[in-house]
C-alpha cells in the first residue's frame, strides 16, 4: 500500500478502539446509492521505479531545441543551490504559515522577499505573492479601481501589453463591471502615445520593457495619467529593473501599483508554471492589497519574529467583502525567487539583464544584415525585439525548427497589422555560437522558401 | 535568525553566479536607467546556502512533524513525484514551444485530466486554475456563463452554508455574485427548510463542501441537489475535503455539476508554505462548452492545447500559459503510482485514521463538536468547557501543542463551533504517531489545570516565544530599510 504505513495488526487495534467491525463501517453514513467504487476504471499501481522508468521516457521525449522565444517566460541561468534549497522539506511540506511561532522559516523568507521586491521596484511595500504576472496585473485592475473608489470603472489598457495576459483580465475582471479599454500604439516606435482624449479612468497600465521589448516613455505616460487623476499600474520584468528606472521613480511621483511574472528570477521555464505573480504598491494603498503580507513585530521577550498580518482585508476573515478570492499562492517558488536574488545579487543580476540585452541586439544585428529581414520598430529594445520578413513565416519557423532551433514567437494571430513579425529573445545563456547557429538556419531557411 | 541584509557586505559577490561580459548601458536611453543600484544583498554562494538552510530548520513541516491542519489534507509528499517533475525535458520546455517538442508532458495531463474526471465523475476536467480559489472562481464563473448562455439574467445570488470555506462567498462576489449564507442544523447539516425558503428565481447556485468543513457526511445531499435544480439553479462542489471519499464516491454522482480538486491536498502535491497549489475543475456535460482555456486535447496518439478558437464559449484564460505545469505532472506521478485501488484506500485509511484519532480524544475526556456523528477525514472537538474552567483558549492549546513537536490542529474554524480545533490525521500517519499525539492532547490539557500561565504564555521551546499579532497589525514593518 503505497504511503500507507498501516499493519493488519493496527488497523484491528483501531476498529476495536472505535468499536467498528470493518472499516467500510465507518461510511455508514453515506447513502448507500452513493457508493460507486465498482465504477472506477481499474488502472494498476506503479512503483517508484517503474513510474520513474515511465516519465524518463516522457521527458526525454521533451528534450529541448536551441530556444529563443521570450514573450512573458524568460529562460535564464538558475543557480543549483536554488532548488535543492527550495525543496528541502522544511520548506517543500510546510504549509501557509498559520502557527507563526513554528513557521518562523517561511515567514523570515518571505519578509526577505517583501524587501528586495520593494527594492527592485522602488515601492514601498510588496505583498508575498500571487499566481502569475498576469493574474498579478487582473489584481492590480481591480485594486486601482477599488482605491478610486468606484469613481470610475474604466481602466486603459495599451495593445502594447502581452496579448495574452489582456485575455487572462478579462476573464478574471469583466463579471466586476470593468472597463477595459485598449490603446493602440505608434506604428514606427512599436509604443504606447499619450492618449490625449481619454478622460474618466480610474488607471493606466503602462509596460516596460512592453511586449515587442520596446521601450516606453514611462515618465510621460506616468505624469500625463496622474495629471489626468487617474493610478498608474506598471508592468515590469523584474531583471529589467536591475539596469532600467524602477516604477517607484517613474515621473515626477512615481508608479502606484507595480506588477509582473516574478519567473525570470530562479523559476525554470516549466512547460509554463508553477511561476508566481509579484505586486508592489505605495504604502498608503496597503490595506487595499489583495494577498498575503508578512510584517515584522516581536515575541513576549520583545525578540524580533515575523507573522502574517493585516489578514483583516482577506477571504478568512472578511468573506464576501474580502479584496480578493486569493488564499494559498506561489510560496515555494517565492522561497526559490528569493534565494536566487540572494546568491546573484546586484551584480549578478544586471550582469544577465544587460547581456540579455546584448545578446538580443547583436542577434537583431545579424538576422538584419540579411536582405529580407527588418527591425519592425524604431527606438530601443531591450531583451526582446520584432523582426519584420517579407514573406511568410510558417516555413521559416518549419524550417529553422528542423535545424534545432526555435526562432521565436510568431505575431501574426495577435498582432496581423504587423504582417509577417517575430518576437525574438536571447539571454544571457546564449553564446556567440548561439547567435551564429541562428544566422544561419535562418540564411538557409530563406533560401528554402 | 538574522535577516540576510545583515548578512551582507559591499563588494562581496557569488561569483560563479556572475555571466560572463562586458556590462556596460552605453546605447540605452539615459533617462530610463536608473541610478542607484537595487538594495539587494552582497553575498557569498556559502553565505546564502548556510543561511537558508538554518532559516529552514525553523519550520514545521509534514517532513519534520506531524501537521493534523484541518482541511489541508498534509499528507506526506513523495519524493520522487517532485524529481520526475524536475527532469530537463519538462523544466527546459518553454510554454510557446510547438507541440511536437511537448508531447510526453501533453500525453501526462491529458491522463491526468481523464483520470481526475473519472475518479470524480464528471464529464471533463480543465487543468487551467492554478489553486482552489482560481478553481473555484472558474466554477461559478462557468455557473454564470452557463444562466447568461439562456438568456436568464435575473439569478443574482449564490447560496453558501455558514460553515464554509471563506473562499466561496470571496469567488461568489468576484464573480458578481450576492451572497446568502443558510444555516448548519444541530446535527451538521444544511438545514433543509432554510434552503427551502433560500431558493428561488434569483439563485444561480449553491457552494457545498461534502464531507462538510464540521468534517461530518452531509446525509441529505441527493435531497439538497433536488432542490436546487428544481429552482433552476446549479450545485458547485468544493474539493476541498475530497480526501475524505477518494475513489468511493464521486461528486457527478451526488448532483454537482462543477466541481474543484486541491491537488495540493488530494494528490499530495507540495503545499510549499504557501503555494503553488492546483485547482482543476471538472464539469457535467451542460457545462462542457464553457470550460476554461488552454483545454488538452487528443488526436489519435497526439495531443494539442485546444484555446478558444475551439471553446468560442470558454470563460476564458486564467493564466499566462498552462496553469501551474510542474504541479499538475506531480499529481500525475502520484496517482500513477496509487492506481485505483489506491484511491479508495486513501478515503479508507483517512477515515479510519479521523475515527480513531476521534474515539481516543474523545475517551481521553476531550469533547467532540459532533458526538453522534462519524468523523469523515476529519472532525471537531470543542475546548468551550476547558476555557469556561481554566481560561485556557483553543489559540493557547494550539501553542503549547507546539511544544510538544506536534503542528497544531486548525483553530477557530469552522466559525460556528466555539474553541474549536478541527484535526485532520491524513492516510500517511501511522498509529504509532496518532496516539503520541493524544498523548501531547492529554498532557496539555493537564497543564491547563495545573499550570495556566505557562500555557498561556507558550511556546516555550521554539525559536520565538509568542509573537504580538496587534502590534504587527498596528505598526506595519512590512519591508527592511536601510
Amino acid at each position: 500500500m503505497p504511503f500507507i504505513p498501516h499493519t493488519e495488526q493496527d488497523v484491528a487495534a483501531m476498529l476495536a478502539v472505535i468499536g467498528a467491525d470493518s472499516p467500510d463501517r465507518l461510511f455508514d453514513e453515506i447513502p448507500a446509492g452513493l457508493d460507486h467504487r465498482s465504477d472506477q476504471q481499474t488502472a494498476p499501481a506503479l512503483n517508484e521505479m517503474q513510474v520513474t522508468r515511465l516519465m524518463n521516457a516522457r521527458a526525454a521525449r521533451d528534450a529541448q531545441p536551441l530556444n529563443f522565444i521570450g514573450a512573458g517566460a524568460y529562460e535564464h541561468h538558475v543557480p543549483a543551490a536554488v532548488w535543492q534549497l527550495a525543496t528541502r522539506g522544511e520548506f517543500y511540506t510546510a504549509y501557509t504559515p498559520y502557527q507563526a511561532e513554528a513557521s518562523q522559516g517561511t515567514l523570515q523568507l518571505i519578509y526577505e522577499y517583501q524587501s528586495m521586491m520593494t527594492a527592485l521596484t522602488g515601492m514601498e511595500v510588496s505583498n508575498a505573492s500571487l499566481y502569475d504576472g498576469a493574474s498579478a496585473l487582473a489584481e492590480a485592475v481591480l485594486m486601482a479601481v477599488r482605491v478610486q473608489k468606484g469613481a470610475s470603472n474604466r481602466v486603459l489598457m495599451p495593445k502594447t501589453v502581452s496579448p495574452i495576459w489582456r485575455k487572462v483580465i478579462h476573464t478574471l475582471v469583466k463579471n466586476q463591471g470593468i472597463e477595459l479599454v485598449e490603446l493602440g500604439y505608434d506604428a514606427a516606435t512599436g509604443t504606447t502615445p499619450l492618449p490625449e482624449n481619454e478622460r474618466d479612468f480610474a488607471a493606466l497600465v503602462v509596460p516596460q520593457p512592453n511586449f515587442f521589448g520596446q521601450l516606453e516613455e514611462v515618465d510621460q505616460l506616468t505624469d500625463w495619467a496622474h495629471q489626468a487623476g487617474g493610478q498608474v499600474i506598471a508592468v515590469v520584468n523584474p531583471v529589467s529593473l536591475a539596469v532600467l528606472k524602477p516604477p517607484g521613480q517613474w515621473g515626477s511621483r512615481g508608479a502606484d501599483i507595480a506588477v509582473g511574472d516574478g519567473q525570470p528570477l530562479g523559476a525554470p521555464l516549466s512547460n509554463g508554471g508553477p511561476y508566481y505573480g509579484f505586486l508592489t504598491c505605495r504604502q498608503s494603498l496597503v490595506r487595499q492589497m489583495p494577498g498575503r503580507l508578512v510584517g515584522a513585530t516581536v515575541d513576549l521577550d520583545g525578540k524580533t519574529g515575523y507573522t502574517l498580518t493585516l489578514q483583516a482585508r482577506e477571504q478568512h476573515i472578511r468573506r464576501a467583502k474580502a479584496t480578493s478570492n486569493i488564499c494559498t499562492n506561489q510560496g515555494l517558488v517565492v522561497a526559490a525567487s528569493t534565494i536566487f536574488m540572494s546568491l546573484v545579487g546586484p551584480q549578478g543580476l544586471r550582469g544577465m539583464a544587460l547581456q540579455s540585452w546584448r545578446n538580443t541586439t547583436d542577434l537583431i544585428n545579424r538576422a538584419t544584415g540579411l536582405p529580407s529581414v527588418q527591425r519592425a520598430f524604431a527606438g530601443t529594445s531591450f531583451h526582446e525585439a520584432v523582426l519584420r520578413f517579407d514573406r511568410p513565416l510558417a516555413p521559416v519557423l518549419k524550417s529553422m525548427r528542423a535545424d534545432g532551433i526555435l526562432a521565436g514567437l510568431d505575431l501574426g494571430r495577435d498582432y496581423p497589422e504587423l504582417g509577417p513579425a517575430l518576437l525574438v529573445c536571447a539571454t544571457e545563456t546564449k553564446t556567440g555560437e548561439d547567435l551564429q547557429q541562428y544566422v544561419d538556419a535562418l540564411l538557409a531557411a530563406m533560401e528554402r522558401v | 535568525m538574522e535577516l540576510i541584509f545583515s548578512l551582507s557586505q559591499p563588494g562581496r559577490a557569488a561569483h560563479a553566479q556572475i555571466p560572463e561580459g562586458n556590462v556596460v548601458t552605453s546605447g540605452l536611453p539615459e533617462h530610463l536607467l536608473r541610478d542607484v543600484p537595487p538594495a539587494l544583498p552582497e553575498l557569498s554562494e556559502l553565505d546564502v546556502v548556510r543561511h537558508y538552510t538554518r532559516l529552514s530548520q525553523q519550520n514545521f513541516s509534514i517532513d519534520t512533524h506531524f501537521y493534523p491542519l484541518g482541511s489541508c489534507t498534509m499528507k506526506y509528499n513523495p519524493r520522487v513525484c517532485n524529481s520526475l517533475a524536475m527532469l530537463p525535458g519538462f523544466i527546459d520546455r518553454h510554454p510557446l514551444a510547438p507541440e511536437d517538442t511537448g508531447q510526453g508532458y501533453l500525453q501526462s495531463l491529458h491522463e491526468l485530466q481523464e483520470l481526475l474526471a473519472d475518479v470524480t465523475g464528471m464529464a471533463a476536467v480543465s487543468l487551467a486554475p492554478m489553486a482552489g480559489s482560481q478553481g473555484e472562481f472558474a466554477g461559478v464563473a462557468m455557473i454564470r456563463a452557463w444562466h447568461d448562455s439562456r438568456g436568464d439574467h435575473a439569478r443574482r445570488e449564490i447560496i453558501v452554508p455558514d460553515a464554509a470555506h471563506g473562499t466561496n462567498p470571496a469567488t461568489a462576489a468576484m464573480c458578481g455574485y450576492t451572497v446568502r449564507e443558510i444555516p448548519t442544523d444541530a446535527g451538521g447539516n444544511v438545514d433543509l427548510e432554510a434552503l427551502r425558503a433560500a431558493v428561488g428565481p434569483q439563485t444561480a447556485g449553491l457552494m457545498l463542501t461534502n464531507p462538510s468543513t464540521l468534517g461530518v457526511f452531509e446525509q441529505k445531499i441527493v435531497e439538497i441537489a433536488a432542490i436546487m435544480h428544481e429552482a433552476g439553479g446549479l450545485l458547485y462542489y468544493d474539493g476541498a475535503n475530497l480526501n475524505a471519499i477518494l475513489g468511493r464516491i464521486k461528486p457527478g454522482d451526488m448532483g454537482f455539476d462543477v466541481i474543484h480538486i486541491n491537488l495540493h491536498k488530494t494528490f499530495a502535491t507540495p503545499h510549499g508554505g504557501g503555494g503553488p497549489g492546483s485547482g482543476p475543475v471538472g464539469v457535467s456535460a451542460r457545462l462542457l462548452p464553457f470550460l476554461p482555456v488552454p483545454h488538452i486535447v487528443r488526436h489519435g496518439n497526439q495531443y494539442r492545447l485546444a484555446d478558444e478558437h475551439d471553446f468560442p464559449q470558454t470563460i476564458g484564460r486564467l493564466s499566462g500559459f498552462h496553469g501551474n505545469a510542474g504541479v499538475l505532472l506531480r499529481a500525475y506521478t502520484y496517482a500513477r503510482m496509487l492506481g485505483s485501488a489506491g484511491f479508495e484506500r486513501v478515503s479508507q485509511y483517512a477515515t479510519l485514521n479521523a475515527n480513531y484519532l476521534m474515539t481516543r480524544l474523545q475517551q481521553a475526556g476531550f469533547d467532540l463538536a459532533y458526538p453522534e456523528r462519524r468523523a469523515s477525514h476529519e472532525f471537531i472537538i470543542t475546548l468551550k468547557r476547558l476555557k469556561d474552567e481554566t481560561g485556557i483558549t483553543a489559540m493557547d492549546f494550539a501553542k503549547r501543542l507546539l511544544d510538544y513537536g506536534f503542528h497544531a490542529p486548525t483553530t477557530y474554524f469552522p466559525l460556528l463551533v466555539p474553541e474549536c480545533l478541527l484535526i485532520e490525521p491524513t492516510e500517511t500517519e501511522s498509529k504509532a504517531t496518532l496516539d503520541a499525539f493524544v498523548d501531547a492532547m492529554v498532557a496539555v490539557a493537564g497543564e491547563a489545570r495545573t499550570s495556566p500561565e505557562m500555557v498561556k504564555t507558550a511556546p516555550h521551546r521554539l525559536p520565538v516565544r509568542r509573537l504580538d499579532d496587534v502590534r504587527a497589525a498596528r505598526e506595519p514593518n512590512l519591508a527592511f530599510r536601510e
